[in-house]
């Protein structure tokens, strides 16, 4: 019967019994954090990207509404706000909006049918802007008003500004997320560091009575629950890169991507949760035991 | 002071120097507001002793040996242990006084989810020793108890002789200056007590101070060593001593 066991072999078994009800609840809570954490630092990059597209896309044209004067047709007018900029510092291609496709962006608004086909509707010019050394909209006023073209510039930076304010306020929202589950996290252990020591008391005065300090034990509390940690928070952060990829892969053409871009590597964005929730369960498991150990006569 | 100084402090004390190893002086004790279990407890065990404990059940010999092994804290008078006053002993030099006292609890407290090899190398473990340093020691030591075919059972698997066998190993694996037993032979027939009562006696010619509590009559008379009695927490002088029996 004891032929297996052979004494030069021996190691050491964990002085923490492994594994009961009580550590899957803890585990299940941990797995569920790090599987928000990743989804959110997954939506933060990709947002932030959608973002950065709008951004570049806005200021890299500018809109030039023109109204005609007097006799003029708006085709006329049109044409006259083209010469103006076209060829401007920081201009690249011009292109006035033929009246079909003005009124086609105009339809969804008025309606196809209401539209009088004798009304003045004032044509839209699009410019092209340098990516480098973009004109600005003063710019292209200037060149309007000097060839008396009635006109408006839209160079979309009241957008473009919005865009940044509306991104700065979704980090904010990211990073607070991130310290609200991170703090939840650290309760979390906290409290089941307490459990642990209280469920296990007659192994930690045995361990006392045998020698062992503080430290020794809170040890055993903080390699426990950090280990837990990494493997459950790989858990949650793996199955949150795979709903992320999940939602590239069916979103691929239209629809949510066009919210969310996630990219293939914003996959890998959860990685750190598993090792920082590590970490805060090794640090939060230690100065706990190590507090509650002091209470222990 | 340092933790080292008092801990090489508390080394000075032995082993063989004629100090006590334990000393007593005027000390009561009570749980809460309990009436005192102990009231004016004066003794000392000099360095090398062999004493029982005696005293009917309820005496309070538990409490006096969970006074040496700090588990409990006298409500009066002065405790000294390796010449150490246990008042004036901090919180974090308490493990390395405790790694020089065995302690056989009535209780055994195995810890049940380890092997009995596990069980039996908790100490050098603790004391940070690397297994290489140790395991064979716990082999031999296992196998002298009478454990040698035990070595991979889990306490919840053994006869109460067994785990009274296997506690005692685990009290004495770091060879303690001072070994407590608390009713060794309580849970086991009677010449399994014997034969418990040989190795006390051998590890006590080996150098260990030894403090053993017992209503077992029988033992002491045939171990004729002398006796500190109990008799509701007070103590008095045990009248005669049986013939030696390991002579
Ligand atoms: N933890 C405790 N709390 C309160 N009373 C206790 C405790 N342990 C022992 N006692 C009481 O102290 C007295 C002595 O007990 P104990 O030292 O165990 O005696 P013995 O070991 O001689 O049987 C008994 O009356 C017992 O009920
Ligand atoms: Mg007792």
């Amino acid at each position: 019967m004891n032929g297996a066991f052979d004494p030069k072999r021996w190691w050491p078994a964990p002085l923490l019994p492994l594994g009961d009800a009580r550590d899957l609840t803890l585990l299940f809570v941990v797995a569920a954090l790090s599987f928000l954490a990743g989804l959110a630092a997954i939506a933060a990059l990709a947002s932030e990207r959608a973002a950065v597209g709008w951004r570049s896309e806005l200021a890299g044209s500018a809109t030039i509404i023109v109204r005609a004067q007097g006799a003029e047709t708006p085709d006329a007018a049109a044409l006259r706000a083209v010469v103006a900029v076209s060829g401007l510092r920081g201009v690249g291609e011009v292109r006035a909006l033929e009246k079909a496709k003005a009124d086609q962006l105009l339809a969804p608004w008025i309606g196809a049918d209401a539209l009088p086909s004798d009304l003045p509707v004032p044509r839209l010019v699009t410019v092209e802007l340098d990516p480098k050394t973009p004109a600005t909209g003063a710019d292209l006023d200037r060149a309007l008003s000097a060839a008396g073209v009635d006109a408006t510039v839209d160079d979309h930076s009241r957008w473009s500004a919005e865009i940044m304010r509306a991104g700065v306020i979704e980090r904010n929202v990211a990073l607070g997320l991130f310290a609200l589950l991170l703090a939840i996290l650290g309760a979390v252990i906290s409290f089941a560091t307490r459990q642990g020591l209280a469920a296990r008391r007659e192994i930690v005065d045995a361990l006392h009575l045998s020698g062992a300090t503080d430290g020794f034990i809170a040890r055993l509390f903080q390699a426990r629950f950090a280990r837990s940690a990494a493997q459950a928070g790989l858990a949650g952060a793996l199955l949150a890169a795979a709903m992320a990829a999940a939602l590239k892969l069916t979103g691929a053409g239209q629809g949510l991507t066009a919210l969310l871009p996630i990219a293939w590597r914003d996959l890998a964005a959860p990685a750190p949760f598993p090792v920082l929730g590590a970490l805060i369960a090794a640090v939060v498991a230690r100065t706990t035991a190590t507090a509650a150990l002091k209470e222990v006569p | 002071m340092s933790r080292k100084a008092i801990v090489s402090e508390v080394s000075a004390a032995d082993p063989t120097s004629p100090q006590s190893i334990v000393r007593f002086e005027g000390v009561s004790m009570r749980y809460g507001r309990d009436p005192e279990v102990l009231t004016d407890i004066s003794f000392e065990l000099p360095q090398g002793a062999f004493y029982f404990l005696t005293g009917p059940s309820g005496s309070g010999k538990s409490t006096l040996l969970k006074l040496i092994y700090l588990a409990e804290r006298a409500s009066r008078g002065r405790i000294e242990i390796f010449g150490q006053d246990l008042a004036l002993l901090r919180r974090k030099d308490r493990p390395f006084m405790r790694r020089r006292i065995g302690v056989v609890f009535q209780e055994f407290r195995l810890l049940d989810h380890l092997s009995c090899f596990d069980n039996a190398a908790l100490a050098p473990r603790i004391a940070g020793r690397k297994p290489a340093a140790y395991r064979a020691d716990v082999a031999d030591l296992l196998a002298w108890v009478g454990l040698g075919d035990r070595m991979h059972a889990m306490p919840p698997a053994l006869s109460g002789g067994e785990k009274q066998r296997l506690a005692i190993a685990r009290a004495v694996i770091n060879r303690p200056d001072l070994l407590l037993a608390d009713e060794p032979t309580g849970n086991v027939d009677e010449a399994m007590g014997l034969r418990i009562l040989r190795l006390l006696l051998e590890l006590n010619r080996v150098g260990a101070t030894v403090l053993i509590a017992t209503h077992d009559k029988d033992l002491v008379v045939r171990s004729g060593k002398p006796v500190l009695h109990l008799e509701a927490g007070r103590l008095s002088p045990y009248p005669g001593q049986a013939p030696d029996l390991d002579e």
